[in-house]
């Protein structure tokens, strides 16, 4: 398989006037194409430290952080963050627009995106007049149109009802696998980690460190929904449900 | 429509009328009872002058004072300080949003310069820029600049950081971030500071014109004292608060129109 990215002895400390707080301590793992990785752990363990890391947002402390040659990132926040002014489809040609990369070719790939996802009814309407769930999918299709190899996606849907968001996982699922994409997401779900992923990485409490990588593995590949069936599934989150708590 | 729709639609007119006709019956007693209290002397005529004697004094004034140029001096006054106000709070406020260390440098001078009593300032001014309508203009600056100052800039600081957020995403400059993100996000707060700036800005112009002027109501209302004709300060007053609620009334509706 080919390795995307590959993050080797990651360290991360902050620095405050009165103390240094170790955030990261000794992470490494890789990131393969077409691979859908979930990182769970404890609140405020770091996981989103890690991704700003990733992406370039944040500096790290120590260690390496490989990507192939010309791969690009796609980071997409927790909040949808539309802005309201703006019109739906120019919210999603933001990312285009800052980079002055809003060519006619992209414009269309982007309005191929919303009605291959069932949203081009909604191209001239404003934030405010989309469901959340919808808002979810035009902040996935923003990210989506820079054409990232890679996503990271920082606990995407934790601002949806329970109800939405089992729906948009199976949506963006279904999504990624389409266009092909890899993705490493961070959640505090460890059921939307099981049924979502090929491997989930959980990480322990402050500083946080890898405590356990599991390979998902199931008796039939299907949507994010039907994964949750599996037979697998209760023993995956019985083995990360522990993990996690030995820490509490 | 349903009987209850009906009902409720119903009531909130009758909420209405009960408020206009309130507020006219206030205006009128206020203006009738002032009437009879002054005519029967109750209170001395001479000090609180009366509704008829302002109506003669404004009669007065715009046949034998040319009251209409002194009404223009104080408009054009406002108008001028107004619209350099709302321009200088903008752009002081983008300087010191982008540069943090400024902001961080003249915060205590700000701060004194806030707490200054301006007109303490005033014979400064007139030294400094003479007798005139420019003195007036920078005393009015000096009062509207530091609210406008820091309602936007406040503004500024408002917003959503998670949308910051999404622009450094995109590895976004600071100047897409000001164009794109920080100047329409606080789009309203601009919009509503400019009520608050009127009214700073009027009594900008007005303690300008009492302090150096030739011209405007405020020099009307401070040459009404020294000859002590208290019919032409009780007419200068009354002709001020027209304005001054009219102006209020266009920013209003300027501010709707914006904002739709």
């Amino acid at each position: 398989m080919n390795k995307l990215l590959s993050v080797k002895n990651l360290n991360k400390v902050y620095y405050n006037k009165k103390e240094e707080t170790e955030a990261i301590k000794d992470i490494s793992f890789d990131l393969y194409e077409g691979e859908f990785i979930s990182i769970v752990g404890p609140s405020g363990c770091g996981k989103s430290t890690l991704l700003n890391i990733l992406t370039g947002m944040d500096h790290l402390t120590k260690g390496t952080i490989d990507l192939k040659e010309n791969l690009k990132l796609g980071y997409m926040l927790q909040s949808d963050s539309m802005l309201e002014w703006k019109k739906v489809i120019d919210n999603a040609l933001l990312g285009l627009e800052i980079k002055r990369e809003k060519t006619e070719e992209n414009k269309n790939y982007v309005k191929g995106l919303f009605q291959k996802y069932g949203l081009s009814d909604f191209l001239d309407k404003y934030p405010k007049e989309l469901s959340g769930g919808m808002r979810e999918r035009v902040a996935l299709i923003r990210t989506l149109a820079l054409k990232p190899d890679i996503l990271i996606l920082d606990e995407p849907f934790s601002k949806l009802d329970y109800q939405s968001r089992l729906k948009v996982s199976d949506d963006v699922y279904k999504i990624m696998k389409e266009e092909g994409k890899t993705a490493l997401m961070v959640t505090h779900d460890i059921s939307e980690a099981i049924s979502i992923s090929d491997r989930v990485i959980v990480l322990s409490d402050r500083p946080c460190t890898i405590k356990n990588i599991y390979k998902i593995k199931r008796e039939k590949e299907g949507t994010p929904i039907e994964n949750r069936k599996d037979k697998y599934f209760a023993y995956y989150y019985d083995c990360i449900w522990k993990d996690l708590a030995y820490h509490e | 429509m349903s009987e209850e729709h009906i009902h409720y639609l119903k009531k909130i007119r009758k909420e209405k009328i009960i408020v206009f006709t309130s507020q006219i019956t206030i205006l009128i007693g206020f203006i009738l009872l002032w009437e009879i209290l002054s005519k029967y002397k109750i209170i001395n005529p001479f000090i609180f002058s009366s509704p008829t004697r302002i109506l003669t004094t404004i009669k007065n004034l715009y046949l034998n004072y040319d009251l209409i140029s002194h009404i223009l001096t104080t408009l054009y006054e406002t108008l001028i300080a107004f619209l350099l106000g709302i321009t200088l709070s903008f752009i002081f406020a983008v300087i010191l949003y982008e540069f943090k260390i400024l902001n961080k440098i003249i915060d205590p001078y700000l701060t004194m310069l806030n707490s200054l009593p301006k007109v303490a300032l005033g014979p400064l001014i007139i030294i400094i820029s003479g007798a005139s309508s420019k003195s007036i203009i920078v005393m009015a600056l000096l009062i509207n600049l530091i609210v406008g100052i820091m309602t936007i800039y406040n503004g500024f600081n408002n917003i959503d950081p998670d949308l910051k957020k999404l622009f450094q995403t995109f590895h976004a400059s600071r100047m897409d971030i000001l164009l794109k993100l920080t100047i329409p996000a606080s789009y309203k707060t601009i919009i509503s500071s400019l009520k608050l700036n009127i009214s700073m800005t009027l009594i900008g112009v007005i303690m300008g014109e009492f302090l150096v002027s030739r011209k405007g109501l405020g020099y009307l209302i401070i040459y009404g004292t020294q000859v002590f004709n208290l019919d032409m300060v009780m007419s200068g007053i009354i002709i001020l608060i027209i304005i001054s609620f009219i102006l209020y009334k266009i920013i209003t509706y300027i501010e709707k129109k914006l904002l739709k």
